[in-house]
């Protein structure tokens, strides 16, 4: 897993400020340091997609009414079920850290939410390979939680994927995943190349999310 | 003969999965298999039988997921779910024309348990209470708790089958590639905890074919007291078009499970992917096999949830920190319910190179268990390290004991009877190394005979007990030297006696020997080289003493016990020898708050105390520097990570400041108002919440953290009983904004007398108005600008 040092600081809100050598610095080392503490580990499924009209989609027998995921996967007929985790150790090493010192434990927290993007990433050339093979191209993560697509599929997720079992990727009754650095996703199969029609979240209707990209913060 | 008297006798075989061939007779994907034994009770039987045919002698109910947490949407309660399986496998069992078992079995609850998820330990412990016990009545003969990736959770589970059935229960992890559980744990670590809570049997299952099991299983030999037990997948896992495949087949399976029988494991079976045919082809080949014998392990052990600590190759540090005992702010920081301060002593004491934590919050006036309670969960929450639980309170040390996610080091027994009573039964019943002090009701011998003699009464008493030697660890007393000249030497010939005569690791806590003589470090010091050349195993010491660790070091360096000195190189190497003050230092306290210098603050910070009072530091020196940064930050001049380095700053020099002043008297002169904050009910994510705290805290005002996933009754109770004029509450998702309203409603309901401010990353302006908040904080500082304007602080 790579740093990405821009991304951390649009997380920590210093996007365009970047000439702070020594907060670079702490960047540098926090990610070493939770580079020590990751167990990450992936898994993914092939669903087929069934649209059933008005917003309503079936993945193989999960039934999801949702304009976005619909919008999002317009023209797929398969997607894969994608969940992905950094392990519970960086949940603990990010609370030593917040009771030590509050500033480490705010970098900490964004290159840990970097950390988990880029293992995304790195998972999806399997994901691209097997849809390549077919004459077929990957459509971007979406999320439970995005748009009108209720996090309370977060459960079909981990279920249908055996997150529990395999990755120790659980939720909470109010379907925050943990570990927190975690990602639940589907991602469409798609035969156009341009497979990435608006940039990333940009689609997403929850413009409160201090994680969106694409636009100034 | 009950499977216990069979264990050893002869190799016993459990069968193969279940869930593969339910999904062969039509189960759905994802679709929850308990329920089928009551909707279609023949296909289970069936699937025993032919377990049962190809030859198995345990058969494992269809009850993994039974428990209320899992079927907690389900139209079946537990019991009936329970019930019927064990029946159903029970007839199949009894009808195969041979002797065979059943086993209940019992699976993880699916969630992560307090305070990584949001699962209480008390709750699982329930939930996993409720299916053993339907098992044991509806007629099992073991319990197998299996696919355990916690050691928390398997704790729960442990405890639960043992407190409340008669069966015999066997225990299985699953580990990674690297030997690891998901939640981080070692095999060593796990053995330790499982062993110490009374497993009949530990192993592996689930994750991993088995040759992969190989490796991990010399490990497990090495540490294990037990029998083992191992049910392997068919390979490892593989997808397919949407469908999971398993690569091993039965001949290459059983081959495989043939050289981990040769290899010493004692019950063998299947786990995902296995079928009759692997099980029978594995019974066949393994037949002409015996239980390979082993040897207990002597070894003495303590472990956290994620490592062990034995003693025996090197002296073990115990910190001793976390005590009150002599220290003002200790003290002040528990009567204040402070436990970050705890935490960060331990956090300190680990970077400073301990390996156990003493932790004692013994102080009158506090509710001990409680306090206890939380220091423990706090400590095991963020450190890895072992922990030393020390308390007189047997209430105190039953509590910590049940909560800690490990096998802990007891603080203390000692000859007495009614210490033995009280200590014994606990540390049988959760696992532990109890600490045994060589005093009686005679109290304590002034000769080493006389020590080594009561040493030999608790180890004696301990086993009546069931409390093994090797569980024990004898400390012979350091006693003044400035009082009785000859007090080292009888320490020192009584260490030696006890680790010749009775073989068991000895414990000290070393300072004592000191007491009342100047420089305390320079006699310390050289008691503690003396104790370890005469055999100590462990010492309870203060890690930021650099005489003590110096000894340490330098010891096992000249001992041969620091291999190759690399442990003394490494800490020492490039270090000079004086330490002169760093160069920033120098600069005043305005300045190292705004640049953001956690040293140069404290520093300086001390230095003003000659000249000014604390109050005066605060008001005329700390506030105006934070609020120099505070507008920096909100004119977008700084950003988040910069104005919590100079919080950090802030928060170095306010403990200086209140060191300096003694304490309680100056700390209530210069606090304001008091705030709770809070994140609210089924949110975790709590850093918004934790930078809040940090800026207010710094302003002087009083903060009552009530933590995460804070239930509006907890929140109202609060404010109410501490008479709170302001409340701050933060979520970070849309799902929790509604347990942000129903805590605002409450408080309103019930006629609570304070302002509600709020925050998180999907707040608004226009949600916090629907909601009836008073303030809508759309950064940290907001918070501190409304707590400000509200009580009159502006400046």
């Amino acid at each position: 897993m790579k740093i990405n040092m821009e991304e951390t600081l649009r997380y920590l809100g210093c996007q365009g400020h970047t000439d702070d050598p020594e907060l670079r610095k702490t960047i540098q080392e926090c990610t070493e340091e939770l580079l020590q503490e990751v167990t990450p580990r992936c898994l993914y499924q092939q669903v087929a997609v069934h649209f059933t009209g008005n917003g309503q989609l079936d993945l193989d027998d999960i039934s999801v009414v949702s304009q976005d995921l619909s919008k999002h996967l317009a023209g797929c007929d398969r997607a894969f079920l994608f969940a992905a985790t950094l392990g519970a150790r960086v949940d603990i090493c990010l609370q030593r850290c917040a009771v030590s010192s509050m500033s480490r434990a705010v970098v900490m927290q964004a290159c840990a939410a970097s950390l988990i993007e880029s293992w995304c990433d790195e998972n999806e050339p399997p994901l691209s390979n097997s849809a390549a093979q077919e004459g077929l191209y990957l459509r971007p993560r979406f999320s439970p939680g995005y748009g009108d697509f209720s996090i309370e599929h977060q459960n079909d997720l981990l279920t249908r994927l055996d997150c529990p079992r395999r990755l120790g990727l659980t939720m909470t009754s109010s379907f925050m995943l943990v570990p927190s650095k975690s990602v639940t996703a589907v991602i469409g199969l798609t035969k156009e190349k341009q497979s990435c029609h608006i940039n990333r979240c940009m689609d997403c209707r929850a413009e409160n999310c201090p994680f969106r990209k694409g636009e100034p913060s | 003969m009950n499977i216990r008297e069979l264990l050893g006798r002869r190799l016993l075989f459990f069968d193969g999965a279940m869930g593969t061939l339910l999904q062969e007779r039509g189960l759905a994907a994802g679709e929850a298999p308990e329920p089928w034994n009551l909707t279609h009770p023949e296909t289970i039987e069936n699937i025993h039988r032919t377990y049962l045919d190809a030859g198995c002698d345990i058969v494992k109910t269809n009850t993994f997921g039974a428990n209320p947490i899992k079927l907690h949407n389900s139209e079946y309660t537990t019991e009936k779910v329970v019930t019927a399986a064990v029946r159903i496998a029970r007839r199949a069992a009894d009808a195969c024309g041979r002797r065979a078992f059943v086993a209940m079995d019992i699976g993880p609850t699916g969630k992560l348990l307090r305070p990584l998820g949001d699962l209480d330990f008390e709750k699982a412990y329930d939930a996993f209470r409720e299916a053993a016990v339907a098992g044991e009545k509806a007629g099992a003969d073991l319990i197998l708790i299996e696919t355990m990736s916690d050691t928390y959770e398997a704790k729960a589970a442990l405890l639960a089958a043992k407190e409340n059935t008669a069966l015999p229960v066997f225990v299985t992890l699953i580990f990674d590639e690297k030997g690891k559980l998901l939640t981080g744990g070692t095999v060593e670590a796990a053995v330790a905890l499982l062993e110490g809570l009374g497993a009949d049997a530990i192993g592996f299952n689930c994750g991993r074919g088995p040759d992969q099991m190989l490796p991990l299983l010399s490990e497990l030999r090495e540490y294990c007291s037990l029998p083992i037990l191992i049910n392997p997948n068919a390979g490892l896992p593989r997808s397919v078009k949407g469908k999971t495949l398993f690569d091993v087949g039965p001949d290459s399976f059983a081959e495989s499970m043939r050289c981990l029988a040769k290899n010493g494991v004692w019950l063998l079976g299947g786990c995902c992917g296995t079928t009759p045919e692997h099980i029978r082809a594995m019974v066949e080949r393994c037949r002409d096999l015996s239980p390979l014998p082993f040897d207990p392990k002597n070894r003495t052990v303590v472990s956290s949830y994620a490592r062990a600590v034995s003693f025996g190759k090197r002296p073990v540090l115990i910190g001793e920190r976390i005590n009150p005992t002599g220290k003002k702010r200790f003290k002040q920081a528990l009567r204040e319910n402070d436990i970050d301060y705890i935490l960060r002593e331990g956090v300190a004491q680990q970077q400073r190179g301990a390996h156990i934590l003493d932790v004692n919050v013994g102080l009158p006036e506090i509710d001990e268990p409680v306090v206890m309670a939380k220091a423990v969960s706090g400590l095991q929450s963020i450190l890895d390290l072992p922990l030393q639980l020390d308390t007189s309170d047997p209430e105190t040390m039953a509590k910590a004991m049940r909560l800690y996610n490990g096998k802990p080091l007891v603080n203390s027994v000692n000859g007495k009877r009614e210490s033995m009573e009280q200590i014994f039964p606990l540390v049988k019943r959760y696992g532990g190394v109890v600490i045994a002090l060589t005093l009686d009701e005679n109290g304590i011998p002034e000769t080493a005979e006389g020590r080594l003699a009561i040493a030999e009464n608790i180890i004696r008493t301990a086993a009546l007990y069931g409390i093994d030697k090797k569980d024990i660890v004898v400390d012979p007393l350091a006693m003044t030297v400035s009082a009785e000249q000859s007090a080292a030497a009888v320490t020192l010939e009584a260490l030696q006696l006890i680790r010749e005569r009775l073989g068991v690791p000895t414990s000290l806590g070393v300072s004592n020997i000191s007491f009342g003589l100047p420089q305390r470090d320079n006699i310390n010091a050289a008691f503690f080289t003396m104790a370890m050349q005469n055999g100590l195993g462990a010492a309870i010491l203060n890690p930021h003493s650099d005489a003590m660790m110096t000894a340490y070091y330098s010891f096992c360096a000249l001992s041969g016990a620091d291999e190759q000195c690399m442990a003394y190189i490494s800490r020492y190497s490039g270090q000079t020898v004086s330490a002169s003050p760093a160069a920033d230092q120098e600069i005043g306290l305005y300045d190292a708050i705004l640049r953001g210098l956690k040293d140069s603050a404290a520093h300086s910070a001390r230095r003003l105390l000659e000249e000014k009072a604390p109050l005066e530091i605060i008001n005329q020196v700390m506030i105006p520097a934070l609020d120099e940064v505070g507008k920096a930050f909100e004119a977008g001049r700084l950003f988040l990570p910069q104005l919590l380095m100079s919080a950090d700053a802030a928060k170095a020099a306010f403990e200086a400041v209140r060191n300096g002043m003694g304490g309680e008297k100056a700390r209530e002169q210069s606090r304001k108002e008091k705030v709770i904050l809070a994140t609210v009910k089924g949110d975790i994510h709590d850093i918004g919440k934790n930078i809040v705290k940090v800026l207010l805290d710094n302003y002087g005002y009083e903060v009552i953290d009530l933590g995460k996933d804070v239930a509006p009754e907890i929140i109202v109770s609060a404010a109410r009983e501490q008479r709170v004029p302001l409340v701050g509450l933060s979520a970070l998702m849309t799902t929790t904004v509604p347990s942000m309203e129903q805590t605002i409603l409450l408080l309103h309901e019930e006629g609570v007398d304070c302002k509600v401010m709020v925050g998180g990353a999907v707040m608004t302006q226009e949600y916090a108005d629907s909601i009836g908040a008073d303030f809508y904080s759309p950064d940290a500082m907001g918070s501190v600008r409304y707590a400000n304007r509200l009580f009159g602080h502006e400046q």
